[in-house]
């Protein structure tokens, strides 16, 4: 039966949530008036304040009801039916709520009300600013709600409603014109690349990040518009941090899932969808830059609105990017067009308009200093720094947006067939990598500066150690590739330039952090961020200037010779249990497995007898894992997920006696083709990275040999296909996997030993008779690429006849590649959220403190 | 000058540079005549085009070559433009799986000799993330 029940349910609360944030956005308007704040009135505020608790509560009954309809199968609605299924485990089910616009815009939603609520119940300062800056945020959430709206007035179609029914989406669907309540068994289920842990935790994080962008954004209009044009940067930067370090942390984590899940070698590749999200980050760095000069040295406040403010700007241009389809062929990840893009459009345009419409009125009266700065300032080079950031998202913003110019002019009437660079990595790779250079040289130069006195001589004295470490370590790594101590020498000049100010980075934060250890260490988190970034940027150099491949393909065997130039043999094939040459390694594919709940290991597929039922199989032999024995023969096995399959390929050293298993996974999928994972060897300089590129269509029939017959007795040795077998004889079985046997039914095995290459295969045919008609069952030995089949018995003469089928073998092609020092990649990435950490907790604790905190903080700077 | 101005100088050349790199990185979407064109005239640059799998009468694929057993790095194929130009292409690649089941297919790269050479290969498949079809 249909429930529409907790659907209406939804509706009605997306309804309440939309109209409560119109009240609370208005009531906060009302009460940031400065007649109202004058007279002391409080009722304003109050309504607005449950205006917004009422938002909060809406919302969360939006998502019970989103995540009832999922967890409960009901797929009588859309948005289960399309991105869930029956065998989805729970955790899953969590990350299904967000696989779908609807749920993602909800989750944003979420996150927005979370930081109202933190936002209206801390900090004493805040009762300053809570009216302006929730109503800010009200007005945000009225737009957000309004993209999960479903309404329908008129030909306007306002938002997509995440509780729509099948029937309605799908109104031309045959099924639903016979049977109205025709209720599906089975939902689609989760895109197979979104089944692991990173889709649970990689959208919210990079969600919140996007809801704290809106933080600063709120502080700073709501600065212009009360006309407090100074005070709110000490109250937005703590906040303009939490947004930095969980944007930048949702931004590695979906690199690092590209990484290990996706399998095209990389963890980043300048895709639309990414660089949208990059772009915003860099700015809002620069951001954060400005604001902290602006609170030592009262300059900058006019580069820190127009920063904080095209922060959030270029959030919502990324989200519009993303959502409306305007990508269209130029990203993997573009989502289907849910016809929202000109409510997008709208939310970024009402937001732009009226966020320059304020700077612009406001601008003559925000305070300037003429005051003009040395090089010798610190201040100066971290504007300095700022401008590098804002031109490298520049850059990428360029670029990127170029499908917005097609749409644009299409728009205008001009035809333009204009494409995103043919090699897009190379093309950002040129800029960002100089703006790397730049950053890495300017946190150096400018940390130096802003801690320490600007005497000449104190200065020269505070560049002269990181410089000469830097001068040291860069030639002792120089010196020791070209010896041949790594994988390859280090000679480009480029390569070796963004080295070098990489270290001087690490080097002279590290000085700050040191001479701070004896007055406050908590003061140092920006140095820690700035060594966080430094290498980020050497493990970026090292594993994708240096990267590998090892699978070269040295068979020697081209199909042509027509470009020698261009030839790619980055490819290898591999036979079942034929190892080959690779690098330094020997490598073999040795067969097919599958995961199976409640073994540790993953179990050869040739042990596993498939049911009706595809995530059920049968044990055909015992399962065991080391010595321990899991499973006997006749159990039925949990498969985890049936339709991936693991490879696996074991990698032994040529030299030495290192080896090691890994097992690239791979499925066939009816929508998306081959969908291939990685695995990854991780050793302490380099990660071993493979995956299959192509493997024989498992759909596809077996191209069976023509069947051979041997006429044998019990004990008689015969040769199979160039393999020895010896037929031992047969015995009667009492069952028969897959066939109901009843009474008067017969079954009999014959029992095959045949020796293959490295092991012996036992082969157990069947031959039966049921129902008085005679029945087949053949074995198949994968490894050996053999079918046996029990033909016949003569049992006068006790003799025996076995049919043979041979096919080709089993294969698959590989890739492998080599990133060195991928891992610094990671722990640089670490080292900066804990650099970014350190700078929130510092400044909440100086901004406790009753003492006037910017002489605190000179007075510590100054020492 | 003021320091600032001679920055904010630099800053907007830097920009402008940016902006002109970018024109020219730039790729088009075009037609095999006009890749060819570009190809006889020495132009090296990369080029996307978009086209329709060769198909015969029955809707199997025509002149899709792969033999991973040969060679697993050569896939060659015939596409259709929307000029309904035909244009053998190589891909120094494995085959993308399910290349039979695309609609569309766009490539990039450049005409050589009488071949094109595809680095990359777009393969726009039927309803791929919208499904738009009940099965009972």
């Amino acid at each position: 039966m249909i429930n529409t029940l907790i659907g209406d349910l939804g509706h009605a609360s997306v309804i309440v949530a939309f109209v409560a944030a119109i009240v609370s956005s208005y009531a906060y308007f009302m009460a940031s008036r400065q007649k109202v704040i004058a007279s002391g009135d409080n009722s304003w505020r109050k309504l607005a304040r449950g205006a917004f608790y009422v938002h909060g509560a809406a919302v969360m009954l939006v998502i019970f009801a989103l995540f009832n309809i999922i967890y409960e199968h009901r797929y009588e609605y859309y948005y289960a039916w399309s991105h869930s299924s029956n065998h989805l485990p729970v955790h899953y089910m969590i990350s299904c709520f967000w696989e779908g616009q609807e749920g993602s815009f909800l989750l944003w939603l979420f996150w927005h009300v979370g930081l109202g609520v933190v936002l209206m119940n801390t900090g004493k300062k805040n009762k300053v600013w809570e009216a302006p800056v929730m109503a800010i945020f009200s007005f945000v959430q009225i737009f957000i709600a309004s993209m999960i709206l479903g309404v329908v007035i008129g030909d306007l179609k306002i938002g997509s409603s995440p509780f729509i029914l099948m029937r309605d989406f799908m109104t031309d669907a045959p099924v639903f014109a016979m049977d109205p309540n025709f209720v599906p068994k089975d939902g689609t289920g989760l895109n197979p690349l979104l089944q692991n842990y990173w889709m649970v935790i990689h959208p919210p994080t990079l969600f919140l990040g996007y809801a704290a962008t809106l933080v600063p954004f709120a502080f700073a209009i709501a600065g212009l518009w009360t006309g407090k044009l100074t005070e709110w940067v000490k109250p937005a930067l703590p906040w303009s941090h939490f947004a930095a370090v969980v944007l930048g942390i949702g931004i590695m984590m979906g690199a690092y899932w590209a990484y290990e899940t996706l399998n095209f070698g990389g963890y980043w590749n300048w895709d639309p969808v990414e660089n949208a999200v990059y772009i915003p980050w860099l700015v809002l760095v620069g951001a954060i830059h400005t604001m902290i000069a602006y609170r030592r040295g009262k300059q900058g406040l006019k580069a820190s609105y127009i920063l904080v403010i095209a922060s959030f700007l270029l959030i919502l241009y990324a989200t519009f990017l993303t959502r409306s389809g305007i990508l269209g062929n130029a990203s993997v990840h573009s989502f289907t067009d849910l016809g929202l893009s000109g409510q997008l459009f709208t939310y970024m345009a009402v937001f732009a308009v009226l966020a320059v419409a304020l700077l612009v009125y406001n601008w003559k009266k925000i305070p300037t200093t003429e005051k003009e700065l040395t090089t010798y300032n610190g201040e100066f080079w971290v504007f300095i720094g700022a401008a590098v950031l804002c031109l490298a998202g520049f850059q990428v913003l360029v670029t990127t947006s170029i499908p917005v110019y097609n749409s644009f002019m299409g728009f205008i009437g001009i035809e333009s067939n204009a494409a995103l660079p043919a090699d897009q990595i190379a093309h950002y790779t040129k800029f960002q990598l100089w703006a790397g250079v730049g950053i890495a040289i300017l946190t150096g130069v400018g940390q130096l500066l802003w801690w320490k006195k600007s005497e000449k001589g104190n200065l020269t004295e505070a560049f002269m150690l990181p410089a000469m470490l830097t001068l040291l370590f860069a030639s002792l790594i120089i010196v020791l590739s070209k010896l041949g101590v790594f994988a390859e020498t280090i000679d480009n000049p480029v390569y070796i330039t963004l080295l070098v100010a990489a270290l001087f980075a690490v080097f002279a934060n590290l000085s700050i952090i040191l001479s701070l250890l004896h007055k406050k260490v908590s003061l140092s988190g920006g140095a820690v961020a700035h060594i966080g970034i430094a290498l980020m940027l050497i493990g970026i150099l090292f594993s994708s200037g240096y990267s590998k491949i090892i699978s070269q393909n040295t068979s020697g065997m081209l199909y042509s010779r027509e470009f020698p130039d261009e030839i790619n043999r980055d490819n290898v094939l591999l036979w079942r249990n034929t190892a080959v040459d690779m690098d330094k390694y020997k490598v073999s594919y040795q067969g097919q497995f599958q995961e199976v709940k409640g073994v540790p290991d993953y179990v050869n597929r040739e042990l596993l007898f498939p049911t009706a039922d595809e995530y059920k199989a049968l044990a055909r032999g015992p399962i065991k894992v080391a010595d321990k024995v899991y499973f006997d023969t006749g159990d039925t096995l949990e498969l985890v997920s049936p339709e991936n399959t693991y490879y696996k390929v074991e990698y032994k050293a040529r030299e030495g006696e290192e080896s090691f298993t890994l097992y690239p996974r791979a499925q066939v999928n009816p929508n998306m083709g081959l969908l291939a994972s990685p695995d990854i060897q991780r050793f302490a300089d380099k990660d071993l990275y493979t995956h299959v590129s192509s493997v024989p269509d498992p759909n596809e029939e077996k191209d069976w040999g023509e069947l051979k017959e041997y006429e044998v007795a019990a004990g008689d040795t015969l040769i199979l296909n160039d393999y020895v077998a010896v037929f031992n004889g047969i015995e009667r079985i009492e069952q028969v996997p897959g066939v109901e046997l009843a009474q008067g039914d017969v079954a009999v095995q014959a029992d095959m030993k045949i020796l293959g290459e490295k092991k012996s295969y036992h082969a157990h045919p069947v031959l039966l008779i049921k129902d008085q008609m005679m029945g087949r069952v053949p074995e198949e030995v994968a490894d050996l690429g053999l079918r046996l089949t029990f033909l016949n018995i003569d049992t006068e003469r006790n003799r025996f006849k076995i049919g043979v089928n041979a096919t080709q073998k089993d294969y698959i092609i590989l890739k492998a590649m080599e990133k060195p020092f991928i891992n610094i990649l990671w722990i640089g990435t670490i080292i900066m959220s804990i650099g970014f950490v350190m700078a929130i907790v510092r400044r909440k604790e100086v901004d406790s403190k009753q003492a006037p905190a910017p002489q605190r903080n000179r007075k510590a700077q100054a020492a | 000058m003021k320091k600032s101005h001679i920055i904010g100088i630099i800053v907007i050349a830097l920009a402008i540079g940016i902006i002109m790199t970018s024109v020219g990185d730039a790729s088009t979407y075009v037609s095999f005549e006009e890749a060819i064109e570009r190809a006889q005239d020495g132009d090296e640059t990369k080029v996307h085009v978009v086209g329709r799998l060769k198909k015969d009468a029955q809707g199997h694929i025509v002149g899709m070559n792969y033999d991973p057993l040969v060679d697993p790095n050569y896939f060659s194929f015939t596409l259709v433009d929307t000029n309904r130009f035909e244009q053998r292409v190589v891909y120094f690649n494995p085959k993308p799986q399910d290349f039979e089941r695309s609609e569309q297919v766009v490539i990039t790269g450049n005409m050589k000799q009488d071949v094109f050479v595809a680095d990359k290969i777009l393969l726009k498949c039927p309803s791929k993330y919208v499904e738009k079809e009940v099965q009972q």
